[in-house]
Formats: C-alpha cells, structure tokens, sequence
C-alpha cells in the first residue's frame, strides 16, 4: 500500500482547512433548521394539540358526592341516615410498596384479612389515583395513633366520609333495603341511562327496597370542582365549584313503632305481615322475617355472613311480604262468598247440608272438609264463620273457573299491586288459558273445586292479600298500594305529598258487602275459628283464617299436626280490619309452617290491631321499652 | 491612569463579542432556572456561584499563552486516562453505573476532564506530526480518541461518550481525514449496527425505542419525553409567559433545572423564545467560526473548531432530546442548565477560544 503523503504546504492547507470549516457550518445551519422546523411543527402547527394535552394535564373535575337522602317513617323516625367518620385511605400511585405500608399501618390500626381483601377488591376496579378506603369507621383511639405518625406513611390519609347507618338492624330491612357498592352490572346500567356522570364520585347504590325503589330521589345530584392538580395528582387549588344536591329525604307511610310491634309479636315464627290504611293505600306495616342486618351489606358483606343468610334454611334474604307465593287458604273464603252473592249463585239464606265433604257428579273422589263429620246446616254467613270447606267446593263448580278468576282479578289477585318497590312478584290467579299454556292440559271441574278453599293453583303474596283484604274494608274502592308518603327536599325542606292513586272501584253491592262483613266479624268472636284472638277487644274487627298446605294429604290420611316435621307443618293466614264500620287498618299476617291461622296468625294480628287502634304496647315489649327508658335515666 | 491600564490588561484577552454572547445565554440561564426551580433563589445563587466560578477559569485560560496549554495537554489527557481506568475498577456506583470517582475530598467525574482532554491531545497530536501525515497519524489519533469513548461508554455513559466521540472526530475531520476513510468509516458502523445494539445496556435500549415511539410507556420512560413535548409544543409561538409555564410549575417535567430545562424555557417564552436561543447559539457558533478561520496554528485551528462544534453539538443533542427528535442522553443545555462542572468544562473552552484568538493578535502585533 502507497503511504498517503502530503506535503507541507500552508496555503493549500488553509484553503482545504476553511473548506472543511465552510462544511461545518453548513452542517450546523441544516440542523439547526431541523431543530426549528421541530418547533414550528410542535408550537405552531400542533399547538392547540399539545394545548390541550397540558390542559387536561393540569385540570381535574373532581366530583363531590351528595349525601344521600334519608330515611324516615310516618313520624319522623329515623329508619336510615348519614353519620360521618373517618376511614383511612391510600392513594395507590403515592405509595411505593403497598403491602409493606399495610403492614405497617396494621401495626397502628386493627386491619383484618376481610379488610385487605376488600381493599384488594377496590384496587382491581378502581383508578391508581384515587384514595381508596383499607378502614373504614376508625376509632378515635386509631385517628390518634395514625396522626402521630403519618409521617411515616405518604399517601396514607385519614378522611372524613359519610356512612349510611340503618338504627334498627334487622328490623325493617326488608322494607328499607341497603345501600352496597356499585357493582359493573349497575355501573353499565348507569352509564346506559345516561347517569354515569351523577354517580362519579358516588361509591354507592340502592340495592333492595326503598334504597333502591328511591335511589332517583335518595341520590341526589353530584356536584364538581375543577381543580388545578400537579403532576402526583395533589390539589393545587380550586378553579371552580359547583355544589351538590343532597338527596331528598323519603317519608315513608310506615309506622315505626307499629312495625316493631308486629315483628317483636312473630317471635321465632317466620313469615310475614302487610297492614294497609284501606282508605289511601298507605302500607303501614311490611314485615318479613327473619330479617337481615342491612348494616353488613353497605362495604360488601363478608364472607361468613354472607354464607350464614345465604345458607339459612329460613331463607332471611327472601323479602316474604312481596315475594313470597303461597295458597291461600281458606281467606279467600269471602271473597268467594262476594262472588257466589255477586253472580246470584248463592243468596244470603240459601243453606246446604255439610255430611264432611263434597263430591263432584260422576265421581268418587271425595273433597274433605277439615271438620271430619262436617258443619251441619250452612248458610253463607256460618260459611264464613266456621270456613266450611264444603260450601266453597260446591259454589265454586257453580261459579266456574271463569266467574272466578275475573271476580278474584278485580280484586288483584294474580296480578302486582303496583306498589312502589321493585321486585314484586304477581302471584297466581289460575284460569283455563293459564293451564293450557302452562301445563298444555284442559281445566279440569276438579280444579275449580280446589281453588274454592284456595288450595289449587292459586298462589298470593302477603302484600296481595293485605290489598285485598283493605279493598273489602273500603267496600270495592281500591286504592294503590304505597310506602312513600312525602319527599322532602332536604335543604329548603319543601314537601311533596304523594297522590293517592284509585286503582279501581269494584261497584259492589252494599248489601253482599255487609253481610260478608258482618260474618268476617262474627270470625273474631265466640263461636268463630279467630274467637280467641278476638276475645275482649274493645273495638270489633272483621278477619278470617286460613291455612296453607305445605305438603298435600293423600286421600283417607289424616293431617295431624303433632306428628309432621316443623317445617312441613301448614301455613298459618289471618287477614282483618278494624273497626269494622270505619275500617282505618286492613291487614294479612302470613306465619309459616305456624299451623292453624287461628292460633299463630290471630294473635299476632290482634297485637298489631290493639297498638294501632289503641296505642297499647304488648307486655313484652313494655318491659324492653322501661327496661331502656332506665338505661337512658 | 494606572486603574485605566489595569483594566485594559484585564480585558486584553477576552474577546467582546463572544462575551457578550455568553453574558446574555448565561443571563437566559439565571432567569429561566429561577423559574424551572420555582422561585428558588438558593438554586440561582448557586447557579451565579457556578458562573462566577467558570468564569475565573475562563479568564485565566485566555490569558495563558497557547503553547501552556499545548504542554498540558499530555499529562491531562494521561491524567484522564488513568482516573478513567481507576472509575472502571474503583468509582462508585450510582444508579447502575459506575462514573464517579472518590477521591478523598470529593467525588469527581473523569469523563468531563475528558470533553476538553480529548481534542487538546488529538490536536496537539496532529500539530506534532503536521508535516507529513499519513494515514498511520489518523489512526493513531482515532485510537487516542477510542480509548477514553470505550472507557466510558462502558460505565456506561453512553451519551457523553457520543459527544466525546463528536469532539474528537470533528478534529479528525478538520486535520483532514480523507472523506473515503469516512464513507469507509460511516458504512462499517452502519454495517456493525446490529452488532452494537446486542452490546448495549438495557436502558439505552429502551430510551432508543422510547425515541421511536414514546407513547408505549407513557407512565414509565417514554413519560420524560412526552411531558417535554407537551410543554414545547403547548408553549406556542409566543409562549405562556414567564413564571406561567403549567406543565413546568405542576411537576409535570422531570430535571427541570438540568437537563430539560429547554422544555421550562419553550414552553415559557414558545417559538419566539426558541429563535432568540437557536440566534444566539447560532452567533456563538459563528463567532468560534471566525476565530477558528483566523487561528494561526495547525493546532489552534483544530482546537477552536473542535471546541465550537462540540459546543453546537451540545446545544443540539439537548433540544433535539427535549423536542423528542433524538432520545434521551442525559446531556444538558449548554450554557443554560444548571450545574458546576459542564459550566466550568463550557467557559474554559471559551477560555481556550479567546486565548487563540488574542494570543495570534499579540504575536502579530
């Protein structure tokens, strides 16, 4: 290889020097040029983008939640409110080892697993800048604790929030319902409906019964704040503020007192009670029990309790009053009777000869009274007094399926009450199209003769026949049943008065009514199957029993109680209302498995009847109240 | 009379115009990090001590005859290489990389003293065999350059051995390297590319690919660049005013005294501000132009254009960074960024300037 060799030579090297130099320079404007086409590209051109880019950087709407309305019954009294305390929060992106500072944190706070794990849950569906609760409801000994040493702990805060308590635990809780977490089903509800932004900010939702028939009214409006953040997500200040509007406080047409009465008066009975004012429809008792503590359920339950009420063979969950479907029994009794009168089937004086039971023409299939030799002579009103069964087989194959099921329709049977709270269920008023779709079978003369005594197809809902019953009470005037009675705004505690809605008027004769009532009355008194129940009341009151068979007897068998399992016992009914002139409550009391609605469902009535109408506290419960009034002293 | 006199040997070897270049960026600088550090002004003072500091040693620079610096210029860059060699086995660890040097009293960082140690030994080399050069002369000066850029490339400090790479090659390149060495050069490198990147640590890596698309980790290392960008391109052309920058003052950008501090500016001051900087660089580029077109010697021709064209490199690497052309390299903003010793390596180059440009006048008049 020819050594590459130049020779000094100073002009000729300057020359080639400033040459290289002139290239430098053009090297440095060509990218100096690429620098400012840069800037022109991201200053000029893109700016509005970029623009928007730093705004969205810099402002925040964060959303106030309202508080949430209350709950309160006919006199005021609290059955749901707000309490503040204060949780400990931890805003996950300030933080640098999230199990090492709960760790910590447990060390100055009592955090149990079901805390973690919820925490865990949150964390899965919730944004790495919001403050997220790991306790909630702090004693004021943890608040002390945590505040001597939150040095230690960055993004670990202690907030005040709002909770939603309910005072009266079980009681009641299937009538106001819970609030829980907004779960991703209701979330894409909201957003479907176009309410997704009222509820950002808003961890909580109406889940069961007026919390969640009321949420549109408890929830109230959701104000904003814009808010200048910095790069960690901290507040530098507040730019703007739109309050928010608290929720409206719910009165409901419940009465308290009345309430507790009637499920202090169950015992450890099951089942359910629905009393109506028959004059407006005002629901003032709704009882379904056992009931459930709401209290569980606002920050998710936790696992064991939550298997204990799933679990429960007696089934707490079940709101009875509104969804539970039995037969009933013999308290459709005068509503047949009505029927029999209304279709000229049957006139008051008309009597039959009961030898124990009834037989259909052709057949030797006998329908058992439950009185074995039968009633003897009876005329409607002894019908009604002692529940002949006999009677009712025989009207009922007169009237036919037909008759039946458009008089029983006129009276809700079958059909919702359209009362203010989600889930309820229709019941069952069967006719022939209704077996034919269901069961693809013709209705067969047997099947009238069962759904006479209300043992056939038919099913009721506690809160059906409690309608019923207070429609009867007004004499075929039938006015909606309804939980809410006002709403009042919470901050200018302006009212707004519920209409009472008339559902129908039955246009009955005055005539058939009176004399059903009349016998309805005679029930509760000696001689009648509720005599017992109604022995010594000061005012009188119209009722019937009946009872629901929870498993069927087989022909020649007879139902003796003492020897069937608890739970495969009869269901016990009673309906009433008192006084039965100017009737102010109408009620149905369903007890399971209680046997003879004479002997579990009548009492239970007759307390609720005596506080209402009397204002008289049962025994019991009279110690409990003297027993608290002293705790207070 | 005598006052009058004193003055004028004071300022006999500074040279106006770059100094009033200078005064006016290192200006830019206080009042922009006063900003950038929110109204701090112990982090200004301290920047002003920084000035005050580099300043004294470019004053004392210019005022050394050239062929003090050419003595010098062996045992530095000896100096340099040991204390490089001594960091490889002995420096301290600081987030992953091993750059810092205890040396008893304070902890130093040998790659800096390399930025002004590399050109002056290459140029010094240059100058010793000026007579005949051959290609065996280029060789040995790209070794003489290599070895540092290797060293420190394996801290790893891969953008200040880039842009020691630059200083050195631009001296190369005005000694006049043959442009088929360079095409040779430039096509090898393209060629080892694949190579290179297996060689590269995973976090150069990742800013390289950061550059191509830096919205893929927008919360994790493409975050720095974006927010950068934000605030250059929200800045607009006239910017959103002093002390109003939001991106700035919210915490959005990350160092924002040092090596974004571009960003603090553009957004502040917008385009308007971006061509009174890119002038003002430009002017101190053309100002090291002339005097390295008007040097007298082989070896002062060489140092003065490598020392402009690095300082333009710097310039450039830091906005082409912070407008998110080129990635992240961890190289501040010449002049402008907060900090001691890039400002002291900074002026003393404008020492080295200012000496060969008043020394030539001395020895002519």
């Amino acid at each position: 290889m020819k050594p590459h060799i130049e020779f000094k030579d100073t002009q000729r090297e300057i020359h080639y020097f400033r040459v290289r130099l002139a290239l430098s320079l053009g090297f440095v404007l060509l990218l100096l040029l690429i620098l400012l086409a840069r800037f022109v590209y991201l200053q000029v051109i893109q700016q509005s983008h970029y623009q928007t880019l730093a705004e969205n950087n810099r402002i925040s709407i964060v959303p106030i939640a309202p508080s949430r309305g209350l709950i309160l019954d006919r006199n005021g009294v609290i059955l749901a409110h707000n309490y503040s305390a204060y949780t400990l929060e931890i805003t996950l992106n300030k933080v640098v080892d999230l199990k090492a500072t709960i760790d910590e944190l447990a060390k100055l706070v009592d955090i149990q697993p079901g805390d973690r794990k919820r925490f865990k849950r949150l964390l899965a569906d919730n944004r790495k800048f919001e403050s997220l609760p790991i306790r909630n409801r702090l004693t004021d000994d943890e608040v002390a604790r945590f505040s001597a040493q939150r040095y230690r702990f960055p993004g670990v805060e202690i907030k005040a929030r709002l909770f939603r308590e309910y005072p009266y635990h079980e009681q009641i809780s299937h009538l106001v319902g819970y609030i829980g977490r907004i779960n991703e089903g209701e979330a894409a509800q909201l957003e479907e409906d176009e309410m997704a932004a009222n509820y950002r900010g808003s961890d909580y939702i109406g889940k069961t019964g007026i919390e969640r028939s009321y949420e549109g009214e408890l929830h109230g409006k959701t104000g904003f704040q814009q808010v200048e953040v910095d790069a960690g997500g901290r507040e530098v200040r507040v730019l703007s503020r739109t309050p928010p509007v608290s929720g409206n406080n719910l009165v409901l047409t419940i009465d308290a007192k009345l309430q507790e009465i009637a499920e202090q008066a169950f015992g450890n009975y099951r089942g359910a009670l629905v009393a109506i004012d028959p004059s407006n429809g005002e629901v003032l008792a709704f009882v379904s029990k056992p009931g459930y503590d709401p209290n569980l359920f606002i920050d998710g339950i936790d696992e064991q309790s939550w298997n204990e009420l799933n679990n429960s063979p007696d089934v707490p969950l079940n709101n009875r009053a509104l969804r539970g479907q039995y037969s009933p029994g013999s308290t459709i009794k005068p509503f047949m009777a009505l029927a029999g009168l209304h279709y000229n089937k049957r006139a008051p004086g008309y009597t039959i000869s009961d030898p124990g039971y009834f037989g259909l023409p052709g057949s030797r299939h006998r329908y058992r009274d439950w009185k074995k030799d039968g009633h003897g002579s009876v005329d409607l009103f002894k019908s009604i007094v002692v529940s002949c069964d006999t009677y009712y087989y025989g009207l009922a194959t007169e009237l036919g399926i037909d008759n039946i099921y458009s008089f029983f329709s006129e009276f809700g049977f079958g059909k919702k009450t359209g009362i203010d709270m989600e889930g309820e269920v229709s019941g069952l008023m069967p006719s022939q199209e209704w077996k034919q779709k269901r069961y693809k079978q013709k209705w067969y003369a047997g099947d009238t003769v069962s759904v006479g005594i209300g043992q056939g197809y038919n099913l009721v809902t506690p809160l059906q026949l409690a309608y019923a019953t207070a429609t009867l009470a007004n004499n075929g005037v039938a006015y909606r049943p309804h939980l809410l009675k006002e709403v009042q705004n919470s901050r200018t505690s302006e009212k707004r008065t519920l209409a009472t809605k008339l559902e129908s008027n039955l246009n009955l004769n005055s005539e058939h009514l009176t004399l059903v009532k009349s016998a309805m009355v005679a029930v509760t008194q000696p001689g009648g199957t509720a005599a017992k129940a109604g022995a010594d009341a000061p005012y009188t009151f119209a009722g019937k029993t009946g009872t629901a068979q929870v498993i069927g007897i087989k022909q020649g068998e007879k139902y003796i109680e003492s020897k069937i399992q608890e739970r495969h016992r009869d269901h016990a009914w009673f309906m009433a209302f008192a006084p039965s002139d100017q009737p102010k409550i109408a009620l149905a009391v369903l007890v399971e498995n209680g046997g003879h609605g004479s002997s579990t469902a009548a009492p239970i009535a007759r307390k609720v009847l005596d506080y209402f109408l009397l204002g008289k506290v049962p025994q019991p419960l009279l110690i409990e109240d003297e027993a608290e009034g002293a705790e207070h002293d | 009379m005598i006052k009058r006199r004193l003055w004028q040997r004071f300022i006999a070897h500074l040279d106006p115009i770059l100094l009033t270049l200078l005064g006016l960026l290192l200006l830019i600088s206080l009042v922009v990090i006063y900003s950038a550090s929110d109204g701090n002004w112990f982090r200004v003072l301290a920047q002003a001590t920084n000035i005050l500091v580099a300043c004294v040693a470019l004053w004392i620079v210019a005022n050394m005859p050239l062929h003090y610096l050419m003595r010098a210029a062996v045992p530095v860059y000896l100096l340099g290489l040991v204390l490089l060699i001594a960091v490889a086995f002995f420096g301290e660890i600081t987030n992953g990389a091993r750059r810092w040097l205890n040396i008893g009293v304070t902890t130093i960082q040998p790659s800096e003293l390399m930025r002004i140690a590399v050109p002056l030994m290459m140029a010094w080399y240059f100058e010793k065999h000026e007579a005949i050069l051959t290609l065996k002369n280029y060789f040995i000066a790209t070794l003489l350059l290599l070895l540092p850029v290797a060293l420190i490339a394996r801290q790893p400090d891969l953008g200040t051995a880039i842009l020691i790479a630059a200083s050195g090659f631009y001296v190369l390149f005005l000694a006049g390297i043959s442009w088929r060495v360079i095409l040779t050069f430039l096509i090898i490198s393209m060629a080892s590319m694949p190579l290179a990147w297996s060689t590269l640590h995973d976090y150069q890596r990742h800013r390289i690919m950061m550059l191509l698309d830096p919205a893929q980790d927008a919360l994790g290392r493409g975050y720095h660049t974006i927010q950068a960008i934000i605030a250059v391109g929200s800045g607009g052309v006239v910017g959103k005013g002093y002390l109003s920058g939001t991106q700035s003052h919210l915490d959005f950008l990350p160092e924002r005294t040092t090596d974004f501090i571009f960003a603090v500016y553009s957004e502040e001051f917008g385009l308007l501000g971006n061509l009174v900087l890119l002038s003002l660089y430009l002017f101190v580029i053309m100002r090291g132009f002339v005097i390295t077109a008007h040097a007298s010697t082989y070896f002062t021709r060489l140092m003065a254009g490598s020392i402009t064209l690095t300082f333009f490199t710097y310039a450039f690497v830091n906005m082409g960074m912070v407008s998110g052309i080129l990635p992240v390299v961890g190289v501040p903003l010449p002049l402008i960024s907060y900090g001691g010793t890039s400002m002291v390596i900074l002026l003393l180059g404008f020492g080295i300037l200012m000496s060969i440009h008043t020394h030539k006048k001395l020895v002519q008049t």
